[in-house]
This record gives C-alpha cells, sequence and structure tokens, in this order.
C-alpha cells in the first residue's frame, strides 16, 4: 500500500481492505478503507490510525514519509475500533509527546484500552492547536455518530478531516472524488448515510448550519473512509443536506416494499402491492428480504417516501428476516416516511400488528392501517392489495399537495 | 433548569419538554417518568447534569 501526497506536508495513509464483506452488520462489498493524515514539518503530526491488524500496512507506509517515531502528535477525531485500533501500537513505536482529543473521546480511548497512561491533551469544541506548519481547528461533533465523535479542520488548507461523516465504504485503487466512477461514489455515500448516519439527521442539518455560520472554507473534505472530496465538496455537502430532510415532502415519489415468504402468498401479495404503485406512477422497489442484504434495503429507504412491510404470520409472530429488517430500521429511525404493512396467514394472523409495532417505534406512521389475506389471496385480495398501495400512494401525494 | 446529557450533550429545556416521549412543555426535569431517556443517544436520566 502506497501513501497519497495530498499537497506539501500532507499525506493521507489509505489502509485498504479490499477483501472485507460485512462490516458489523452492514454488506460491504466493495471493501473498504481505513484512512489515516499525516502533516509534516518542524512537527509531524498523524490524525487518527487504523483497524487493529493492519499495523505492516499502515505503518510501512509511514515509514515511506518519515520514521514513525519522528511523530510528535496525535490527534484522535473518532475512538471506534477501525479508526483507533492501531492506537495502542502507535503509542508504543511513536511515543508521541501530546494525543489531542475531546473529554469525552479520552473517556472511549480509555474504556477501550484500559488503564494506558497515555500523554492526553484534552482540546475543546472549537480550539485551535498550532502544529507548527499549519493550525487544527478541533470541532467536536457529538453523535456524528458516536459520543467522542469529532472534526480536525487544517485551518490554512481548507482541509477537513471528517472523521466517519462524508464517508462511504467503498476500497478503489483512485483516492480522490474525481479518480472514481461518479454515480457509484454516491451510491456508497447514500449507503453510508442510510446505514450509519440517519438516526442523527438532524444533528447532520444543525452541523450544516453551523460550518455554514462559521463560514469555513472548504477545499477538500477528507474522510475516514473512501475517497477525498477534492474536485467538488459541496456535492456531498449538498447531499447530506437533502438526505437530513425531516419532512415527508423532501421525499421522492418512490415505495420500497420489503418481505419474506413461505409459500409465495405474502409474494403474491407485495407483487399486487409493486403494481398497485406502479399504477400511480410511483417508482417501485420490491425486495426479498431472503435476496436483499438489511443495508441494502435502507438505501433504498433513505430517499423513498413509502415502506411497505411484509410478513405472514409464522407460529403467532412474524419471519426471522422480516424481525431482522425491523429490529435494524427501528434503530435507524427512518421518520419523515408513511408506513404499510401486508401479510398472509392461516388461522390467527398476528404478523401485520406486530410490524405495525416496530414501524411505529420506527417513526413510521400507517395511515391506512394494514391488510392482510388469508391462506392464500384470491384475485379479490390482490385487487384490495393494489387498492392498498393507491391509498398509501394517495396519502403521499395529498400531503405534497399541503391537503 | 435545564439538563444536559453529559454523553451527548443534548439539552433538556423544561419549556419545550419532549414532544417524541409525550413530555409537555413546562415539565421540569425532575418530574420525568424515570424511565424517560435521552432522544438523542438513549442514556437514562442519571447520565443528565444541570445546566451551568
Amino acid at each position: 500500500m502506497e501513501p497519497i501526497k495530498i499537497k506539501e506536508n500532507l499525506w493521507q495513509i489509505p489502509v485498504t481492505d479490499w477483501n472485507i464483506r460485512d462490516f458489523h452488520g452492514y454488506s460491504v462489498y466493495s471493501g473498504t478503507t481505513y484512512n489515516a493524515y499525516l502533516s509534516t514539518g518542524s512537527k509531524n503530526v498523524l490524525f487518527d490510525t487504523a483497524k487493529k491488524g493492519f499495523g505492516e500496512h499502515f505503518f510501512g507506509m509511514i515509514s515511506k514519509i518519515i520514521e514513525p517515531n519522528k511523530i510528535d502528535y496525535i490527534f484522535v477525531n473518532h475512538a471506534e475500533p477501525d479508526h483507533s485500533g492501531l492506537l495502542p501500537e502507535a503509542v508504543e513505536r511513536i511515543r508521541p509527546d501530546k494525543i489531542f482529543l475531546s473529554e469525552t473521546c479520552g473517556k472511549a480511548i480509555t474504556d477501550h484500552y484500559h488503564g494506558k497512561d497515555w500523554p492526553f491533551e484534552i482540546l475543546k469544541d472549537g480550539q485551535e492547536v498550532d502544529i507548527s506548519s499549519r493550525k487544527v481547528v478541533f470541532l467536536e461533533t457529538k453523535m456524528l455518530h458516536w459520543p467522542d465523535s469529532c472534526f480536525s479542520y487544517l485551518k490554512d488548507d481548507g482541509i477537513l478531516i471528517s472523521s466517519d461523516a462524508f464517508g462511504h465504504h467503498w476500497a478503489t485503487s483512485g483516492r480522490y472524488d474525481d479518480e472514481v466512477n461518479s454515480e457509484e461514489l454516491v451510491r456508497h455515500s447514500k449507503k453510508y448515510f442510510a446505514n450509519i448516519l440517519l438516526p442523527f439527521a438532524s444533528l447532520i442539518k444543525k452541523l450544516l448550519r453551523r460550518t455554514a455560520d462559521m463560514k469555513l472554507k472548504i477545499n477538500m473534505i477528507c474522510p475516514d473512509h473512501g475517497v477525498i472530496w477534492r474536485n467538488n465538496p459541496d456535492r456531498i455537502i449538498n447531499l447530506y443536506d437533502k438526505w437530513s430532510e425531516s419532512k415527508l415532502e423532501s421525499r421522492e415519489k418512490k415505495a420500497v416494499i420489503f418481505y419474506d415468504t413461505m409459500w409465495q402468498s405474502t409474494e403474491k401479495m407485495a407483487y399486487a402491492i409493486t403494481d398497485g404503485f406502479k399504477l400511480q406512477n410511483f417508482e417501485v422497489i420490491m425486495m426479498n428480504l431472503r435476496a436483499n442484504h438489511r443495508s441494502e434495503v435502507m438505501t433504498e429507504i433513505l430517499d423513498g417516501a413509502i415502506v411497505a412491510a411484509g410478513s405472514p404470520t409464522l407460529n403467532n409472530g412474524i419471519m426471522p428476516t422480516v424481525s431482522d429488517m425491523l429490529c435494524y430500521m427501528r434503530g435507524l429511525k427512518p421518520s419523515g416516511r408513511i408506513g404499510g404493512c401486508f401479510g398472509s396467514y392461516g388461522w390467527s394472523g398476528e404478523s401485520v400488528k406486530e410490524i405495525g409495532e416496530y414501524m411505529a417505534k420506527a417513526g413510521l406512521e400507517q395511515p391506512c392501517g394494514a391488510i392482510k389475506a388469508k391462506y392464500v389471496p384470491t384475485e379479490e385480495d390482490l385487487q384490495k392489495c393494489r387498492q392498498y398501495a393507491a391509498d398509501l400512494a394517495e396519502q403521499y401525494l395529498n400531503h405534497i399537495k399541503g391537503e | 433548569m435545564k439538563f444536559v446529557c453529559s454523553v451527548c450533550g443534548y439539552v433538556y429545556d423544561p419549556q419545550l419538554g419532549d414532544d417524541a416521549a409525550d413530555i409537555a412543555p413546562g415539565t421540569r426535569f425532575e418530574d420525568l417518568p424515570d424511565d424517560w431517556v435521552c432522544p438523542v443517544c438513549g442514556v437514562g436520566k442519571d447520565d443528565f447534569e444541570p445546566e451551568e
């Protein structure tokens, strides 16, 4: 692996994890990178590290620039192990004079690595640190996406080292936004937002307002995963602004239907609901949970106005695949969208009620209630499913008309 | 009095209450139910401190 020279005396150390496919339950079908940054000069400063197990590559890249023990300071922007996992090894090898971090991050690092007597220098939000070759403005960005999350802004360069924000899981040889496929870059960024940042959308809105108020000059955004936004950093800022909207009217005219099925009865309902949305000229995507990963479903939900979930009743409840998806979605809180519930049943028919409870906790209102069909849906049942989709579509259309 | 979440920095303002948890405006922090949690990060009341 090779370090990337971003500009004079500033480097990216991109540890590239080509073969990871499961990132704590998020499917990363194109791998990821763990990016650290190195500023050189009369003081050499490392921003973050990488995941444990990649030490040979990480220190190998640094050694191509300077001897690691010549590093004076380390900034820790985030305690999560994919960025701090090599910190114990780094402290051991580098013996830094100072480790700069927020008070919250200091506690989190101590809780991760236990009993280390490391030279922490606690920074406050907005504090400026002179590292001789450049000045760093340290910004606390609590809950984006952990309490310890922070940004390091290189003031003279107009470069924002943004930790997990504006990142994406994508292993590429290209290291800049203009060196990779543009549409795929947005797709990976959207997936990252939907699966990591969505619960904190309102905080992202506030952060964007704050950075605008501070009139930060942003020439480049350097996230800790993926490529550097150098050609058009405003593009990802504008997308974050759009994705963090809380209101239904900001969504696309799009419905996402996810479900599982035992004997294809719930699947027949899913097809009919899909047809119903198509008849209303909605973009619609139908996702069987046996074939679609939960993190792909969330990515589709991000810009959709309507989410419909289906499960047959299995042992007086829902199918485990649907429970998995709903549990995941509940945590990510995709509020400001319309929910729908459907499912077939044999005798008791509890599934739609259980789906509805998950949806309510996820912040999804269900203005059209639920729809169910006994054993195998009849043509009349399927027509009700098409009408159900039309009713859900009408809710959205009326809303955007302001009725 | 306002109370601050020591984990994530959320500020509970009694004048606003917490609409998502059906807490009416005017509810003092002390009167919040024991199972009330921070609407941003999810920790309990014990992790809150009075705002300085």
